[in-house]
């Protein structure tokens, strides 16, 4: 009963999905409120059904109804609660319905906060967001129904994937799912914009909070997928330039270029045609994003031609999407009229530059995923594109993005002086300079390059602080001065400095891990000692342990620096009954920002078993970073100017005096 | 869209019999060539999973292709006549770092094109700009006339009078 009720919950939203997306348009171009005003009552409803739907699989899967095939391909009657939860999203179908319930919560959220909106506008976002929501609803009851049941219910569930229970990749989907959908919101306030000709300052700081929110969720769900990698892989890799990886690289990129470029349309009025096509990028790409992993294209193109339907579906609604608001922009973008105008040196200049650097990135991410499967399915050549062509050719682009970063906020609008920016830079220039020196003069060995982007990491982390340093006087004023300065600042100004100083920070670890990482692997016995940079790691033994639904053989190793105990690393290996297969538990040791990381092979008929241990410098600075960029992005969500809303027109007649 | 979905189905495959990648016993004695053996795994294909090197891959056929590279190592073979003799068996699907030819030169060539295409968008962009803010009357930011512009505007000054 449970699984019809959910099933039907969705066809209700699917049916007011439908509604959404037409009145409210008819609506806003009869300029009729009471048109107009189904969008917020459906938008609310929507998410109601959606929800009940979700909450409907959620109770399917925690009392393993295993009637249901999802449940019973996905779960297992043993497993722990929070795995049965999250097993909700650990597959395809449930996946598809927490896109959808993110889809329908955004939408509710643009009924909710919208009231400061023109009514056309939201009428028109709202429908175009129903659009979305329809062919995903659509793509869900046509081709992967969570509710579908099985004629005789098996005893016993096949269990979730041993790898995809953990923490960290249970709440990576919902994270990055955040940021994905919460594009959508941009990019139904672009094509709505189009729709209605018409597009200003005001749309900008409308359509920045939404767009920083969605990127301060994509950024911390590419950086959890990267920190479960890191630990649950074994091998203490973080970044492996995978398509799918990729996937979720792409729209990020363009929503930062879309972040930099919405605050020169916000504050100047300018790049507007430029602005609107990000938005829509944005959101075209995490729907690419969704097509290459859902469709299974990346398996093989051959998987995808075999079973078509749901990949054939997906690309359908890609090439809807992505066609009709690339056709609809270009045939109403160049109704949009420009506006500020600006000199090549200027903050509009540098935040231009950063666009140019962030598209060509994100053309070479682009190019060097699906260049493969085009190829192969033009010419059935098959060829790889892996890490070295990225680190080949999107380093490089890094380099001079990195270096204009704290120029930016340095540079005045309209007209900057880039020579006395580069005056006030003079500190952060010094401590790249010294963090080189020290570099070269304390670490032997790593490659030649690595001090060098020591030193850049070093500059982008001061030259971030400068702006903010100047602005409160710091060290030039009593501190009582600065931290009054410092209270008046608007938040936004705090959140750049900390987003860029964040970047430089996960710089520095990304350089330390992969210049500097050092590894020991070998067979240890009992007893055996084995040494990695000044730590002495000794293999104790190891005990077997009995999980919830797996068993485990735990080895114990204890970590000396100097003779003194610093620590135990316990990692182990767990085989998981219902599915037969094992999975390899690292352990980590944290000393600072560094870790020492040690996996576990096959053991040896002698007792002697198989080690990696690895010395991985500054590694936790890589997320460390990317926290601060999200808390940055969190302190500028909270800048006074976007609560209380964008500037509107006042009437012209209220102005009038009476006479 | 569990990200890393693809090392699942690797792992999925092959843990059944759970290895770590470099496994001990491949190491060679000597280090110069182990390195070299290392860094030159990392530039190949394990050709059954998703992107992953043989360096990283727990698979089987990854540990086949490591030990063979060792092999042809310890039999003196350059790094490049190494990545010939895989490229060979296994053809360019092996190699991570795309060569330079006819099929990938597009592949190549298409973030420089993409990089260029935009500056010189960009400069169209300024000059366009430019000469619309010369255009308009009393622009929001004045600029001063370039020598060209002061001609021009005398010649109509002194059309009119």
């Amino acid at each position: 009963m449970i699984a019809e009720i959910g099933h039907y919950a969705l066809v209700l939203a699917l049916a007011l999905a439908l509604i959404q997306g037409s009145v409210p348009v008819v609506g806003a171009r009869l300029r009729d409120p009471a048109l107009m005003g189904v969008a917020d009552i459906a938008a609310f409803a929507q998410f109601a059904f959606v929800a009940v739907a979700f909450a409907a699989l959620t109770v399917l899967y925690v009392s393993s109804d295993f009637s249901v095939v999802n449940v019973f391909e996905n779960s297992h009657s043993a497993k722990p609660l929070i795995y049965k939860i999250t097993g909700v999203w650990g597959n395809h179908e449930g996946s598809m319905l927490l896109w959808v319930l993110i889809l329908s919560v955004f939408g509710a959220l643009v009924a909710f906060f919208g009231s400061n909106l023109p009514a056309t506008l939201r009428a028109n976002v709202l429908g175009v967001q129903s659009w979305i929501a329809a062919a995903f609803y659509l793509f869900i009851l046509a081709t992967s129904n969570p509710f579908a049941r099985l004629p005789q219910a098996p005893f016993e569930g096949r269990d979730l994937n041993p790898i995809l229970q953990d923490v960290g990749l249970a709440v990576h989907p919902p994270l990055l799912y955040l940021g994905y959908v919460g594009f959508s919101i941009s990019f139904s306030f672009a094509v709505a914009a189009l729709i209605e000709g018409k597009i200003d300052a005001a749309w900008a700081r409308w359509v920045r909070p939404w767009t920083l929110a969605a990127w301060m969720f994509l950024t911390l769900g590419i950086a959890m997928g990267s920190y479960w990698a890191y630990y649950e892989l074994g091998w203490g890799g973080w970044w492996f330039w995978d398509p799918v990886e990729n996937a979720s690289l792409m729209p990020w990129i363009a929503g930062t270029a879309l972040l930099h470029s919405a605050v020169v349309m916000e504050k100047r009025n300018a790049l507007k045609v430029w602005t609107v096509l990000l938005s829509i990028l944005a959101f075209s790409l995490s729907l690419l994003g969704t097509f290459l992993v859902r469709s299974g294209v990346l398996t093989s193109v051959h998987t995808f031609a075999t079973d078509p339907t749901r990949g054939v579906f997906i690309l359908a609604i890609l090439v809807l999407f992505i066609g009709g608001s690339l056709a609809l922009y270009a045939w109403r973008a160049p109704l949009l009229k420009q506006g500020g105008i600006f000199a090549p040196i200027s903050r509009e200049g540098a935040l231009v530059f950063n666009n140019l650097l962030l598209t060509t990135a994100l053309a070479t991410v682009f190019v060097g995923t699906l260049y493969p499967l085009a190829l192969e399915s033009l010419t059935g050549e098959k060829i790889s594109v892996g890490a070295p062509f990225f680190n080949a050719t999107f380093g490089p682009l890094f380099v001079p993005l990195l270096l204009a970063v704290p120029f930016g906020p340095l540079l005045a609008w309209k007209r900057g002086d880039l020579l006395g920016a580069a005056q006030r830079l003079m500190v952060a220039f010094a401590a790249g300079l010294v963090a080189i020196a020290v570099t070269f003069a304390i670490i032997r060995g790593g490659p030649v390059l690595a001090p060098f982007a020591i030193g850049l990491a070093v500059y982008v982390m001061v030259g971030a602080l400068v702006d903010l340093v100047e602005r409160i006087q710091l060290f030039r004023q009593p501190v009582g001065i600065s931290l009054r300065r410092a209270r008046g600042l608007p938040r936004s100004v705090f959140g750049t400095a900390l987003a860029h100083f964040g970047l430089g920070v996960s710089l520095l670890g990304i350089i330390g891990e992969s210049s500097y990482n050092a590894e020991q692997i070998l067979a240890m016995k009992p007893g055996q000692t084995v040494s990695v940079r000044d730590y002495d790691v000794t293999f104790d033994g190891v005990v077997s342990r009995q999980g919830p639904n797996y068993r485990e053989l735990v080895a114990k190793f204890v970590v000396r620096q100097d003779g003194e105990i610093v620590g135990t690393l316990d990692p182990s290996k767990r085989s998981f009954t219902a599915r037969g297969m094992a999975t390899s538990e690292a352990a980590l040791l944290t000393r600072g920002f560094s870790q020492l990381y040690i996996s576990l092979g096959d053991p040896g008929t002698d007792g002697a078993i198989a080690v990696r241990l690895y010395h991985k410098p500054l590694v936790l600075l890589i997320w460390i970073g990317t926290l601060i960029m999200v808390l940055g992005g969190a302190l500028s969500l909270s800048d006074r100017r976007l609560r209380v809303g964008a500037p509107k027109p006042a009437k012209k007649s209220a102005l009038q005096p009476a006479e | 869209m569990t990200a890393l979905r693809h090392l699942l189905v690797c792992l999925a495959l092959f843990i059944a019999s759970p290895a770590l990648a470099v496994l001990p016993d491949e190491i060679l004695n000597d280090p110069a060539l182990e390195a070299r053996a290392r860094a030159l795994s990392r530039e190949l294909r394990c050709m059954v999973c998703q992107n992953q090197s043989i360096d990283d891959s727990d698979a089987p056929l990854a540990r086949d292709l490591r030990l063979l590279v060792r092999e042809r190592v310890q039999a003196g073979d350059s790094d490049s006549e190494v990545m010939d003799f895989l490229t060979a068996r296994y053809g360019d699907f092996v190699l991570l770092n795309p060569r330079f030819n006819a099929r990938t030169a597009l592949l190549w060539s298409l973030p420089a094109l993409v990089l260029l295409g935009g500056i010189v968008a960009l400069v169209v962009f300024l000059r366009r700009q430019r000469s619309a803010q010369a255009g308009a009357d009393g622009g929001d930011s004045a600029q001063a006339l370039t020598a060209k512009e002061q001609k021009r505007l005398a010649e109509l000054v002194d059309g009119q009078i």
